[in-house]
């Protein structure tokens, strides 16, 4: 039987929980994982190191977060993610919502993009890609 | 001198696990002011002593290549004090290593008894996303460290200043 969203939530909560330190109330579909849980660079590599083991899954560099895309000139131009850059980002990470971020395509509104939902989003893909594990 | 506050390995598994020890003494300077009147080995300076040894047992993992720097301390409790005379045992095992980053998970022995856990993540800074550069050299595994692990390992090919260190 496939996980199902609610039990996928309350897996990524754990997670969350453990790795950046937080009360579970504070971990809802809605927060960001850096304005409102606290998280930063190195934390998102615990998060997918963490994520890896709960789900049993696999997840390459630059797929659930953003890997080199910044640091390169042809997406990112003035601050701001060129068209191509965001079109690179909306096809590698069908798990976010851009709809917002495209009206002002600033690299530093793009933590914000990054919530629990977020997550909770790439690991249900990634689960149904794989056939879906058993609980 | 070298900052290193672990006295010698006894067990490495290559790429797997770790333990070393510290013998805790009146005679280190530290303890003198932490504090007079009850001298007690210092937490955070226990959670250096698994840094180093999780920290070499994942520069070796990858040949000393990389530059291995103490990125997150994950967890860390201590629920006992250790004072002059104890010897605290150090164990590491890695949990993750990728091309970036490593989680180690540690357990904190006193005398033998378990007394803690200290969990943390080590960042390979060469491989960073914000591709800040560094020097070539090795500084974090240089002599003295390499040292410790003489008779668990052949000698280390990654850092060549390190392995002229070595050989001394």
């Amino acid at each position: 039987m496939p996980m199902t969203e609610d039990k996928i939530f309350e897996k990524v909560k754990e997670t969350l929980v453990e790795a950046l330190g937080v009360d579970e109330e504070e971990v809802t579909p809605e927060a960001t994982l850096t304005g409102d849980l606290g998280a930063e660079s190195i934390d998102f590599l615990d998060i997918v190191f963490r994520l890896e083991k709960a789900f049993d899954i696999k997840i390459p560099p630059g797929e659930l977060f953003p890997d080199n895309v910044l640091n390169n000139p042809e997406y990112v131009a003035d601050g701001k993610l060129t068209e191509a850059g965001l079109a690179k980002l909306k096809e590698s990470m069908p798990h976010v919502d851009f709809s917002q971020f495209e009206q002002n395509p600033d690299v530093n509104n793009l933590p914000e993009l990054f919530k629990v939902q977020t997550i909770v989003n790439y690991v249900r893909n990634k689960l149904n890609q794989q056939g879906s594990p058993s609980e | 001198m070298r900052w290193i506050w672990i006295d010698k390995f006894v067990e490495f598994t290559p790429g797997k696990s770790a333990v070393a020890i510290k013998n805790v003494s009146l005679a280190e300077e530290h303890l003198h002011d932490h504090w007079e009147d009850y001298p007690v080995m210092p937490v955070s300076l226990m959670i250096e002593g698994m840094a180093q040894t999780a920290g070499i047992l994942v520069g070796q993992a990858r040949d000393f290549k990389e530059k291995v720097i103490l990125a997150k301390i994950s967890k860390a409790q201590v629920s006992e004090p250790v004072v002059p005379g104890d010897q605290i045992k150090y164990q590491a095992e890695i949990v993750t290593i990728t091309d970036q980053a490593a989680s180690t998970h540690g357990s904190v022995f006193k005398n033998d008894k378990l007394i803690g856990t200290i969990d943390l993540m080590f960042s390979h800074i060469d491989k960073n996303l914000a591709g800040v550069k560094f020097p070539e050299e090795n500084f974090v595994f240089t002599g003295q460290f390499l040292r410790l692990l003489a008779g668990f390992i052949e000698t280390p090919s990654g850092a060549d200043q390190s392995k002229e260190a070595w050989k001394q």
